[in-house]
């Protein structure tokens, strides 16, 4: 599609097969470890995967802020609560209904598959652009961070601060719930 | 292919997600499960908006149609910080049971049902 001409090229091609692998099987080792701290870890090899496909896929900012609030901020998070609420007994254990529902997400996973190969995708060549746009759209991909800033400032302004709100109010009633009463 | 392939990644990191959700007791592994289903609506939404969007650009010219080839990554950015907000506050929640009731177990946190 718009690529920079290397989404072709082999090392782009072995590069996603090995980050997506990777990615897929650090996600099953979050759910099926037994020992909690080590599936957090495995949980921040996913983040990792993830930012690693964000990078494929052009999208070079967000995998920036996956890396800065996933793998920085979110499982720091996690591992200290983890390390706070440790028990004995404490494991990755799952209940009785395990098998039902692990077939009702294999059924689901299944279902968004056969919908996803089945759907005629309405995908077409950077060819048939009209020339003067397809530069426009080359440069926007290739460089997004301008146009990003410039969307969250003019027309999803009003999601952009309700998003700063309700991360303030977030963090204080964090705080407040977890301040030691007198 | 390309675009198949995403979504598929994403399908699947979504299923593992909800498959911990739903079957795990222990409340931190549910958080982390949920973080997963995050992870994969992001792919979902990242491959979507880079390779679907530029067909209806063909259809809709103007000036600033190029900016929907953003959109889902700021769809991505939203669902991030909301991602940080809902874990901070989880994790907050979690941290206050357990100080009440000494167990961090979802089955024993039931004293609405008696």
């Amino acid at each position: 599609m718009i690529s920079d001409g290397i989404a072709s090229s082999l090392a782009v091609e072995i590069s996603f097969w090995i980050i997506s692998i990777s990615t897929i099987f650090s996600a099953i080792a979050v759910v099926q470890i037994k020992d909690l701290f080590r599936a957090s870890l495995f949980l921040i090899l996913t983040f990792l995967g993830v930012a690693g496909l964000f990078i494929l896929l052009g999208a070079e900012f967000l995998a920036g802020i996956q890396l800065m609030i996933y793998v920085g901020a979110i499982s720091v998070l996690i591992i200290f609560a983890i390390l706070m609420t440790r028990e004995i007994e404490i494991s990755n254990q799952s209940h009785y209904m395990r098998i039902l529902v692990s077939m009702v997400a294999l059924g689901f996973m299944l279902l968004a598959i056969s919908l996803i190969t089945s759907t005629d995708w309405q995908l077409i060549d950077e060819r048939s652009f009209p020339q003067n746009q397809t530069d426009e759209i080359i440069n926007t991909v290739q460089n997004s961070i301008p146009t990003l800033s410039k969307m969250l400032l003019t027309e999803y302004v009003l999601a952009f601060e309700m998003v700063g709100v309700l991360l303030l109010a977030a963090v204080l009633g964090a705080l407040a719930l977890v301040r030691e009463k007198k | 292919m390309t675009l198949e392939r995403f979504l598929i990644i994403g399908a699947i990191l979504f299923s593992i997600g909800l498959y911990g959700v739903l079957s795990k007791k222990h409340s931190i592994a549910v958080l982390m499960s949920l973080e997963l289903m995050f992870n994969g609506i992001n792919v979902t939404a990242v491959a979507l908006s880079r390779y679907t969007v530029p067909y209806l650009l063909t259809t809709h010219s103007g000036e600033k149609v190029v900016q929907y080839l953003l959109t889902g990554q700021i769809f991505t950015i939203f669902i991030i910080t909301v991602a940080a907000a809902e874990v901070a506050l989880g994790l907050a929640i979690i941290i206050a049971i357990y100080r009440t009731h000494q167990s961090v177990l979802l089955t024993d946190s039931n004293q609405l049902k008696n």
